[in-house]
C-alpha cells in the first residue's frame, strides 16, 4: 500500500532520478559509438577501396562511400600485380606466410605444452631456475638476435628461405608458449597427477589422459598468439628473406613503397586485405577464448 | 593388503631399475631442446651481440676489440638522439593514452551495455592485424591529398588542414595516435577482466553509503585494480622499445628522420650502412631500455609475491 503512494503522485526526485539514469545511459552509448566509429572507419575505408575503381579513387579521395563495384582489385593483388619486376600479385607471399606460420605455430605449440607440463608437474632440482630463463626470452628484443641469426642462418643454409623463419619463430615462440601452458598447468591440482602416478601411470599417460583433455582453453590461446604473432612479424622477414621469399608483411611494405606515381589503392587495398584476412578470421572465431584464456592464466 | 602394497613396488625397482632410471630421465630428456635453444637464444646470442657491439665490425662481423668507441659514436649521432628522445615521447603518450580509452571503454561496457560482445570485438579486432596493414592504412588516412584532410575539405570546411605525416614536428604524433588505436582494445581486454574481478559486495557497500559512480570507481574499483595498470603499463613499454613495423609502414622514419626509433636506426646500421658494430651497440641501448622496465618490475612483482605469502 506505501509503494503505491509515490506511483501515483509526481515525485519530482524520482523524475530526476529517471532523468539523470537517462542522460547517463546516453552517455555511455554516445562514448563507445564515437569509438566505435573511429575503430570501424579504417576497416571500412580499406574494404570499400578494395571495390572502387581506381579512377573513382583518384577523383572523390579515400574516403567515399563507394559509387562502384567490381572485384578485379582483388584479382589482381592477389595474382598479376607487379611489385618490382615480377608480376605475381601477392599470393606467393600469401602461401609463404602460411607455410611459415602453420608449422611455426604447431611445434612451438607442442613444446609450449611438454615444456609447461613438466615444468609445472615434474619439477625438479633448478626446474624454476629453467622457467625463468626461458621467460627471459618473451623480452629480448629482436634486434638483439639478428646478427647471430644471420650468421646461424648462413651455416645451416637457412638464408632466404621460409625454413629459416620457423626455426627464428620456434626458438622464440618457446618462451612464449612455455609461459602461458606452465601457468595454467600450475592450476591444475598435484593430486590429480600423484594419484594418476600411484595407479602406475607414467609420464606421457598422465599427459595423455590428464593434461592433455583440460588444455583446450589454454592452446586456443597459445595457438591464436603464436599463430597472429608469427603471421604479423615483419622484422624478420624483411632481414632474412627477398623478393619470391618473402612473407606476405614484408611484400605488403614492399608494393606500398613502390615509389609510381599514381598510387594505385584499389589494389594496395585489396592486397592489405588479403595480408590481414588470416589473423582476422582467427580472432573473430576464437577471439572470446583468447580473452577469457589471456586474463585467466597468461597475464599474472 | 599392507604388505603386498610393500613388496610389489619394491620387487618391480629390483626387476628393472634402468627402466625407472630412464623413467625419471624422461622429462628432462623432452625439456632438453627447449633448455638448449632457450639458452642460446638468450645469453649466447645477447652475450654475441655484445660482443659485436666493442668490436670494429663493419660490412661484416670481425672481432677486433675496440672497447666502447662505438658506444661513443653512437651518443655523438644526432639521428640516434632523436630517436632515443622519439621513444621517451612515444612511449609517454603512447602508454597514457591507450591507457586511457582503454579504461573509458571498459568502465563504458562494465556499466551493463546492450551487446557487449560486439562493442568489444570492435574495439579489439585492430589488435589481431599487423602493425604493418595498420601503418598502410593510416598513413593514407594522413595523406594530406586523399586522406582525411581532403575528406574535410570536401565537407565544405576548405581550410581544414590535417597533415600530420607531412611535417617534421608534427608526424611523431602521427605515430602515436595509431599506436594508440591498435592496442587501447588490449587495455580495455585488461580492465575489463579486472573491473569484473573485484568484489560485488565492496561496489555495494560504497553505494548504500551514498557514493555516486564516479567516486565509487574512483575510491573502491580503480585502486583494487592497481596491479593490472602496472602490468598494462609494462606489457605497452615494450611494444614502444620494439616499435618498428608501425614506424616502417607509417612513416619509414620520415620526413627526413624526424620518426626514427632506436629499432629502425639498428636496421638501418646494420643493414643499410654496414655499420654492424655501431647496430649492435644501438640493439644493445634498446636491451638496457627494456631491462631498465622490467627488472624493477620483476624485483616488485617477487617482493609482492613475498609480502602475499608471509601474510597467509
Amino acid at each position: 500500500m506505501a509503494e503505491v503512494a509515490p506511483n501515483a503522485r509526481f515525485d519530482p526526485e524520482e523524475a530526476a532520478a529517471t532523468r539523470r539514469h537517462f542522460w547517463s545511459r546516453f552517455l555511455v552509448y554516445a562514448v563507445l559509438t564515437l569509438f566505435a566509429v573511429v575503430y570501424l572507419v579504417p576497416l571500412l575505408v580499406v574494404i570499400f577501396n578494395s571495390l572502387r575503381e581506381q579512377s573513382e579513387i583518384a577523383r572523390n579521395g579515400l574516403i567515399s562511400v563507394p559509387r562502384s563495384f567490381r572485384f578485379d582489385a582483388w584479382a589482381q593483388a592477389w595474382g598479376s600485380y607487379c611489385v618490382s619486376g615480377t608480376c605475381e600479385g601477392m599470393k606467393r607471399n600469401f602461401f609463404n606466410s602460411l607455410a611459415m606460420t602453420i608449422p611455426a605455430t604447431i611445434i612451438s605449440t607442442i613444446l609450449g605444452a611438454m615444456n609447461g607440463y613438466i615444468l609445472s608437474k615434474w619439477r625438479f632440482r633448478g626446474s624454476e631456475l629453467i622457467f625463468n630463463l626461458m621467460l627471459l626470452g618473451v623480452f629480448m628484443p629482436g634486434q638483439i638476435s639478428l646478427m647471430p641469426w644471420a650468421f646461424l642462418l648462413g651455416k645451416l643454409g637457412l638464408t632466404n628461405s621460409t625454413y629459416g623463419l620457423v626455426l627464428i619463430h620456434v626458438v622464440q615462440g618457446i618462451s612464449f608458449t612455455t609461459l602461458f601452458c606452465r601457468n595454467f598447468y600450475v592450476s591444475i591440482p598435484d593430486d590429480l597427477i600423484k594419484a594418476a602416478r600411484i595407479d602406475g601411470a607414467g609420464f606421457w599417460r598422465i599427459f595423455r589422459k590428464i593434461i592433455l583433455p583440460l588444455s583446450p582453453p589454454i592452446l586456443i590461446v597459445t595457438v591464436i598468439w603464436q599463430f597472429t604473432g608469427i603471421w604479423n612479424e615483419y622484422l624478420f622477414g624483411v632481414v632474412f628473406t627477398s623478393g619470391q621469399q618473402q612473407p606476405i608483411t614484408a611484400a605488403l611494405v614492399a608494393l606500398t613503397a613502390g615509389g609510381t606515381t599514381a598510387r594505385a589503392y584499389d589494389v594496395m587495398s585489396a592486397a592489405v586485405l588479403i595480408g590481414a584476412l588470416p589473423p582476422l578470421l582467427i580472432y573473430l572465431f576464437g577471439g572470446k577464448y583468447f580473452v577469457r584464456g589471456l586474463t585467466q592464466g597468461a597475464i599474472k | 593388503m599392507s604388505t603386498h602394497d610393500l613388496i610389489v613396488p619394491a620387487a618391480a625397482a629390483a626387476a628393472r631399475p634402468w627402466r625407472e632410471r630412464l623413467g625419471t630421465m624422461v622429462p628432462i630428456l623432452v625439456l632438453a631442446p627447449s633448455i638448449a635453444a632457450s639458452f642460446i637464444y638468450v645469453f649466447v646470442f645477447t652475450f654475441w651481440t655484445l660482443y659485436i657491439s666493442l668490436s670494429n665490425s663493419s660490412l661484416l662481423p670481425t672481432y677486433g676489440f675496440v672497447g666502447l668507441d662505438n658506444y661513443a659514436s653512437l651518443w655523438a649521432n644526432r639521428r640516434w638522439n632523436i630517436a632515443y628522445t622519439n621513444l621517451f615521447l612515444f612511449s609517454g603518450f603512447y602508454i597514457v593514452g591507450s591507457m586511457a580509452v582503454g579504461l573509458l571503454l571498459a568502465i563504458a561496457i562494465d556499466q551493463r551495455v546492450r551487446g557487449e560482445a560486439v562493442w568489444r570485438t570492435i574495439f579489439l579486432y585492430p589488435l589481431a592485424v599487423s602493425f604493418i596493414v595498420t601503418g598502410t592504412v593510416w598513413s593514407w588516412l594522413y595523406n594530406p591529398v586523399d586522406g582525411i584532410q581532403a575528406f574535410v575539405r570536401g565537407l565544405g570546411w576548405t581550410d581544414f588542414s590535417f597533415a600530420l605525416t607531412a611535417n617534421r614536428n608534427t608526424a611523431i604524433y602521427a605515430v602515436i595516435i595509431t599506436g594508440i588505436w591498435q592496442s587501447s582494445g588490449f587495455a580495455m581486454a585488461l580492465f575489463l577482466a579486472g573491473l569484473r574481478s573485484v568484489d560485488p559486495d565492496l561496489v555495494k557497500a560504497a553505494q548504500i553509503d551514498g557514493a555516486s559512480v564516479f567516486r565509487t570507481y574512483r575510491r573502491v574499483i580503480l585502486p583494487t585494480i592497481a596491479p593490472i595498470f602496472l602490468a598494462v603499463a609494462v606489457i605497452q613499454i615494450q611494444f614502444a622499445i620494439k616499435t618498428f613495423d608501425l614506424v616502417a609502414a607509417l612513416t619509414r622514419g620520415g620526413p627526413g628522420v624526424s620518426t626514427t626509433f632506436p629499432a629502425i636506426y639498428v636496421y638501418d646500421l646494420m643493414f643499410q650502412r654496414g655499420q654492424i658494430g655501431e647496430g649492435a651497440a644501438a640493439a644493445m641501448m634498446m636491451l638496457a631500455a627494456v631491462a631498465v622496465v622490467l627488472v624493477p618490475y620483476s624485483l616488485w612483482i617477487v617482493w609482492r609475491r613475498r609480502a602475499e605469502g608471509r601474510n597467509g
